[in-house]
């Protein structure tokens, strides 16, 4: 990891927060690379599937991303939260890990591969309210926009950034919970 | 639902409205001192002599152990909430409160002759002590928990000890006023008492409470 990415990234995220999505999709791809490379290395044998962990820790960025201080390392903060997810998801299982954060340096981004596995998030989002799920499900499983989804539905872009913001962070919330 | 469809949702999500962390937990703070103020105004209430005590070096001593503690939590858990931050500087100047009650104390046992020791442990009114620190922190405890859920602890444990560390310094602060026994040995034992039930019962808030 050079400085040079370190400074790329905390570019786009304090773009991001500042309401530029183009650089937050930009972000989010990036980490969700650096994230699965460092997922993927840390579970050896079967139980969690690494994607959910990759899932989990996007939301978690997202809904925690008020606690980065706009001049400190992204790297770090998003490898504690990773490696705090992927504690958690294992002690949810009832096993215990140990995730040594010396090795986060040696993590390769790797691509999603696609998998026939029920994912947690599916549960989540199965949980939520159907208007907040309707919204949440329009945007990203059917990839639709803001505008679109809110004509789809016949409510306003308002109710929609609402819906689809409370929905996620329930989503965070719940990950997890539902599943072992 | 595929990672790439979940990056879609976060993305339409971008703008973040929520108050950042850091500046939560100043505001946070304010609220506790205010809250933990009108408890012990209400109750018991500065004592009748402060304004004389405060000439003397036993009655403000109190003080400096409680906001020297009160200050080092607040710096560590501040440090606590957000994922990733060092600790170690701020988890070594927690050292420093319990260093200055041991300077205190071992000044004290040299200036008191040895018969009169009992009599300042003991002191007064050490069950008023142990009932209203918890009382008038519990309220700064639950907002400090609170906050630990608005942040991002990985640690939710220590995090929530450390609430009652800090919740504990801000009642001793305000209960200081209140009570007689000034003397080190008084305060060594009992306000230590009171203010590690705060941090017992912070440490299960953080353990059952503190998630995300």
């Amino acid at each position: 990891m050079t400085g040079k990415d370190e400074a790329e990234l905390s570019r786009l995220l304090r773009a991001a927060i500042a309401g530029d999505e183009r650089a937050y999709a930009d972000f989010l791809h990036r980490i969700a690379a650096l994230v699965r490379g460092f997922v993927r290395r840390k579970i050896v044998q079967g139980g969690v599937d690494p994607e959910d962990i990759v899932q989990e820790t996007l939301l978690a960025i997202h809904v925690k991303r008020h606690t980065w201080r706009p001049n400190a390392p992204v790297l770090p903060w998003v490898y504690a939260i990773a490696r705090f997810k992927l504690i958690d998801a294992f002690r949810r299982r009832g096993r215990r890990i140990e995730v040594e954060i010396d090795e986060i340096a040696e993590t390769f981004a790797e691509p999603e591969t696609e998998t026939v596995s029920e994912r947690d998030i599916n549960r989540a989002l199965d949980g939520l309210p159907p208007a907040q799920r309707s919204v949440v499900s329009s945007i990203s499983v059917d990839g639709q926009s803001i505008g679109e989804t809110a004509a789809k539905l016949g409510i306003s872009e308002t109710a929609v950034r609402v819906s689809l913001h409370r929905g996620l962070a329930a989503i965070a919330k719940r990950f997890g919970r539902t599943a072992t | 639902m595929r990672t790439e469809d979940l990056i879609k949702a976060l993305d339409a999500d971008a703008r973040d409205k929520a108050m950042p962390l850091g500046k939560a937990w100043w505001l946070a703070v304010g609220v506790a001192v205010v809250i933990a103020g009108a408890v012990f105004f209400a109750t018991i209430g500065p004592r009748p002599d402060i304004m004389s005590a405060m000439h003397t070096m036993r009655f403000m001593s109190k003080f400096v152990f409680t906001l020297v503690l009160a200050a080092s939590a607040f710096a560590l858990i501040r440090a606590l909430s957000v994922p990733g931050a060092s600790t170690g500087r701020a988890m070594a100047w927690m050292i420093a409160a319990p260093l200055l009650v041991v300077l205190a104390v071992v000044l004290e046992l040299f200036v008191v002759p040895e018969a009169d020791w009992g009599k300042r442990l003991i002191g007064s009114n050490m069950m008023i002590c142990m009932s209203f620190i918890p009382l008038i922190g519990i309220g700064p405890l639950a907002i400090f928990l609170g906050m630990l859920r608005y942040g991002a602890p990985t640690r939710p444990v220590l995090a929530g000890a450390v609430a009652g560390l800090l919740a504990g310094g801000l009642a001793a602060t305000f209960y200081a006023a209140h009570c007689f026994d000034d003397s080190p040995l008084f305060v060594a034992t009992w306000y230590t008492i009171a203010i590690a039930f705060l941090t017992l019962l912070g440490a299960l808030g953080g353990r059952f409470f503190v998630r995300w």
